[in-house]
């Protein structure tokens, strides 16, 4: 009846692991009960979670990031502390079982629930609204991207309490992850995880692709779009062209342990090497995802707060895409020690070096935009400054890791893991809060807060430098990564070290947290009235802030580069519409969150074996689906009336004179004041 | 020059308020192509994963020992003709002639799932002689590709299955003739992958 699943799975005798949960669910109360109290469920309902908005959809993605940002980053300095107190032969209180996985949920937490969700956040928020679209191609599909990233949130955040998570790495390389070694029902938590949200991110990828290519404001060519929704372009190019390689390798790992396959074992003809051929197939791409995006954050602060405009737009976006294409043909450097051979690795090995003049192009790029500009140094371009000198060092890192003689060397030690965080952490990471804080006011309406921004700042740049720094040095001197313990007494210090490098980095993150609460509570004081807080070049600053529902009253027509700064150029940036029209928009629905819910269902049912209930879910998602479907929801017509009145609430805040006529033919044109 | 908010008149005059109207139509068919090409790379990745595997028979039958050309001719067959069938559907729908094209789809069906029971009929006698994917790296490789094939296929049954049921109750319209043009692109990429199938695991197998 219930398959493999009964109480034994909950682990009571783990003290570390009862307390998180019994806080997770004090927490998750406190939440039900205050959203309960002050009456909010039916507009977080309509509002929020049957939204297809993309702006709210937006947010809804970088809330869960936050939150899992929260979650990796506890596991993270559970990690540091227990190295330092496990070194030079302590034992630490985290035994190996339990160690094991939480470095396997650091990884998968981070880069997919995280790091993904992140840049799909702001994807969300930012693209449309810079092509000049009111919505994405799909909004449904939207919707369900969302909510199938939300089941795999929940399935991995239920392994901490029912059951286990994966003890493989995040990795899950086979023979180890295959039944045989990993009997458990971790590393099944860990591909129906991965599965669902991955799923996820490729229609996310199919509808921005389709987004930009059919959505694009009338007359805007595909190289005016500005540098963010192509790096975001690229990125949906690489997840479009590397995602389905995730599933079908998850699915092939699937088949071995849930049918006795033997595609990945070490025995009957099972090949283990090509699990990490596939994996990282998708792999290598995958941090290029996270990275491009991050690239196209900067150059939008960079141009924007020396109010030039970007150097070199065009070389930026070919460099965009020599990256996308380079990025494909690197994964083997993730294993030059397999053994394919001089001549393989030498070829993988160039390659991997070819990336960083491209990358080059773009760091130049930003320097000349920098030069002769009049920088402003708010929080983002702080966030900026950092990444350029840290992602610098990251990458020359990694031209010397893509040298297979030094990798040899330096294999799996934590010289790999410190260059994988210098680039992540220095390079996505900044950039996504970069452009939280840069995008922040067009969402909610008021600016963040630039103390607490600039105080998170220098703790997370210098927490990153005392952290990971020694982790170099550690490398060098013989450490391994995925140790739970250590005897050798000239690395103590260096973790020491490391270890208070993440406590800076934990007060950076509370600095951020707090930098939130202050912005809120003090919002009034930091209002953006005009939609353009930064004196923005792009579309999404022609629009109020945050946009109403359908982005703009009229599409912009024949937006250039920087149609924004043109039109401010031009008198026409604030010029009152003769009149307005009916919108066409699409319907709420739930049919998403529906949908979501029962693949986690299902996920959980394929998890525990619970074969009758995975199978009555999974009919349940289509039966969802067809009948949504079948109601053919063709949305409604926004009346020309509405459109005028929240249009006349807007003129009236940027002191514009009585709103325009609804049906009138005068067209005024009126400077702003 | 940019000029963000155009004269109203002149932009909107020919329209009905609809001045974002994108054709719903096309835009879906073009995303449902775009998700189609990664369908295309899932397919890929299987594909080298039988390739990597094909040799790898652990002591059980090649092949050369369990493929029946004459029979999986007739697979091929049964699939090429749905091919077929679903352009006359498709031809009929573009005359509108609702009748047609739900007997043309229903002999696609029954051609579907003529090719879908000869696979399973082919299944079940590989597992009942022990030649099951448990037997070896070739024969999961061999499985699991033929067998992503097959539950494609199957979901396609179902697609048209309720395509039929929609058509049947609502007549042709704007959005069933979208769905048919992906459902379309659907059965042919289908047919196309099943021709990869053909020449690469029963052609090259029983070389």
């Amino acid at each position: 009846m219930f398959g493999k699943l009964s109480l034994d799975a909950i682990p009571f005798h783990e003290p570390i692991v009862m307390v998180t949960i019994a806080m997770i669910a004090l927490g998750g109360l406190a939440v039900v009960g205050a959203i309960t109290y002050f009456r909010k469920w039916s507009y977080l309902w309509t509002e929020w979670l049957t939204s297809v908005d993309h702006k709210k959809i937006g947010v809804m993605y970088i809330v869960v990031a936050m939150i899992m940002l929260l979650r990796g980053f506890a596991d993270a300095i559970m990690m540091r502390s227990q190295l330092a107190l496990a070194s030079g032969g302590g034992e630490g209180y985290l035994p190996p079982e339990h160690y094991d996985q939480i470095f396997t949920a650091h990884g998968v937490i981070m880069i997919i629930f995280m790091a993904m969700p992140f840049f799909t956040g702001l994807m969300n928020i930012v693209v449309p609204l810079q092509i000049g679209a009111r919505d994405v191609a799909f909004p449904f599909l939207n919707s369900l991207s969302f909510w199938l990233l939300v089941s795999g949130v929940v399935l991995i955040n239920l392994s901490l309490g029912v059951g286990e998570f994966a003890k493989t790495g995040w990795v899950a390389y086979p023979p180890l992850s295959e039944l045989g070694y990993s009997p458990g029902v971790g590393v099944d938590y860990y591909i129906w995880a991965l599965q669902l949200s991955g799923l996820g991110t490729t229609l996310t990828g199919v509808n921005f692709l389709a987004t930009v290519l059919k959505m694009r404001a009338p007359g805007m060519k595909l190289m005016d779009m500005p540098i963010f929704t192509w790096t975001c372009s690229w990125a949906n190019v690489l997840i479009v062209a590397s995602f389905p390689i995730l599933t079908a390798t998850l699915a092939l790992l699937t088949v071995d342990r849930y049918l006795g396959f033997h595609i990945f074992t070490n025995e009957l003809g099972g090949n283990p090497m090509m699990y990490v051929n596939l994996f990282w197939a998708w792999g290598h791409p995958e941090v290029y995802i996270l990275i491009l995006p991050a690239f196209g954050v900067f150059s939008e602060v960079i141009s924007t707060f020396t109010g030039k405009a970007l150097f070199g737009h065009k070389s930026m976006v070919y460099a965009s895409g020599a990256i996308s294409v380079l990025g494909f043909v690197v994964w083997l450097h993730h294993f030059f020690t397999m053994g394919s051979g001089a001549s393989v690795n030498a070829f993988f090995g160039l390659a991997t070096m070819l990336i960083s003049i491209p990358t080059g192009v773009k760091l130049f790029n930003w320097l000349f935009t920098i030069y002769q500009g009049r920088l402003r140094f708010t929080a983002p371009v702080m966030w900026t400054l950092g990444f350029m000198i840290t992602f610098s060092i990251g990458g020359m890192t990694g031209v010397l890791l893509a040298v297979p003689g030094a990798d040899f060397v330096l294999h799996n030690s934590l010289f790999v893991i410190a260059h994988f965080h210098n680039v992540i952490i220095g390079g996505a990471v900044f950039g996504y809060i970069a452009g939280f804080a840069f995008w922040f006011p067009k969402a909610f309406g008021f600016k963040l807060n630039e103390k607490w921004g600039k105080a998170a700042f220098w703790f997370w740049i210098s927490g990153f430098y005392v952290a990971f720094m020694p982790l170099y040095a550690l490398g060098f001197m013989g450490m391994t990564r995925r140790l739970n313990s250590s005897t050798n007494p000239e690395w103590t210090p260096y973790l020491y070290v490391a270890l208070a490098g993440a406590v800076l980095i934990l007060f950076g993150i509370a600095c951020q947290l707090i930098q939130i609460y202050v912005s809120i509570r003090d919002r009034k004081d930091n209002l953006d009235v005009t939609g353009d807080p930064w004196n923005g070049h792009t579309l999404e600053w022609s629009t109020s802030s945050p946009p109403p529902f359908y982005n703009f009253a009229h599409l912009p027509q024949n937006a250039g580069l920087d149609a924004f700064t043109a039109a401010k150029r031009n008198g026409s940036a604030y010029k009152v519409p003769g009149r307005y029209t009916a919108i066409h928009m699409p319907h709420n629905t739930a049919t998403g969150l529906w949908m979501g819910l029962l693949l986690t269902v299902f996920g959980f049912a394929m998890i525990w074996h619970i074969w009758w209930l995975a199978g009555a879910s999974l009919v349940g998602t289509i039966a969802v689906f067809v009948a949504h479907a079948a109601r053919d929801d063709q949305g409604y017509m926004v009346p020309a009336e509405e459109v005028a009145r929240i249009e006349g609430e807007r003129l009236k805040a940027l002191g514009l004179a009585p709103a325009a006529p609804v049906h009138g033919a005068r067209v005024e044109q009126l400077e702003r004041v | 020059m940019s000029n963000l908010v155009m004269n109203a008149d002149a932009a909107h005059g020919h329209d009905h308020g609809h001045d974002d109207h994108h054709d719903a139509g096309p835009m879906t068919v073009f995303g449902f192509w775009l998700y189609l090409m990664t369908d295309c790379i899932l397919f890929a990745s299987l594909f080298a994963a039988y390739a990597v595997l094909s040799n790898n028979f652990a002591g059980g039958p090649s092949g050369h020992d369990i493929f029946e050309l004459d029979y999986v001719l007739g697979e091929t067959a049964l699939l090429l003709f749905s091919s077929i069938t679903f352009g006359f559907s498709m031809l009929a729908m573009y005359k509108g002639k609702k009748n047609a094209v739900l007997a043309w789809l229903a002999i696609t069906f029954l051609f579907g799932l003529g090719f879908i029971g000869m696979e399973v009929n082919e299944f079940h006698h590989l597992i009942a002689e022990g030649f099951g994917p448990q037997r070896s790296g070739f024969l999961s490789g061999f499985f699991t590709l033929v067998g992503t094939h097959g539950l494609h296929v199957t979901s396609g049954l179902i697609w048209m299955g309720v395509m039929m049921y929609q058509i049947n109750k609502n007549g042709l319209s704007a959005t069933t003739n979208t769905r048919m043009s992906c459902l379309s692109l659907f059965w042919h990429f289908l047919d196309v992958v099943w021709i990869c199938v053909f020449t690469v695991v029963y052609l090259m197998g029983t070389l």
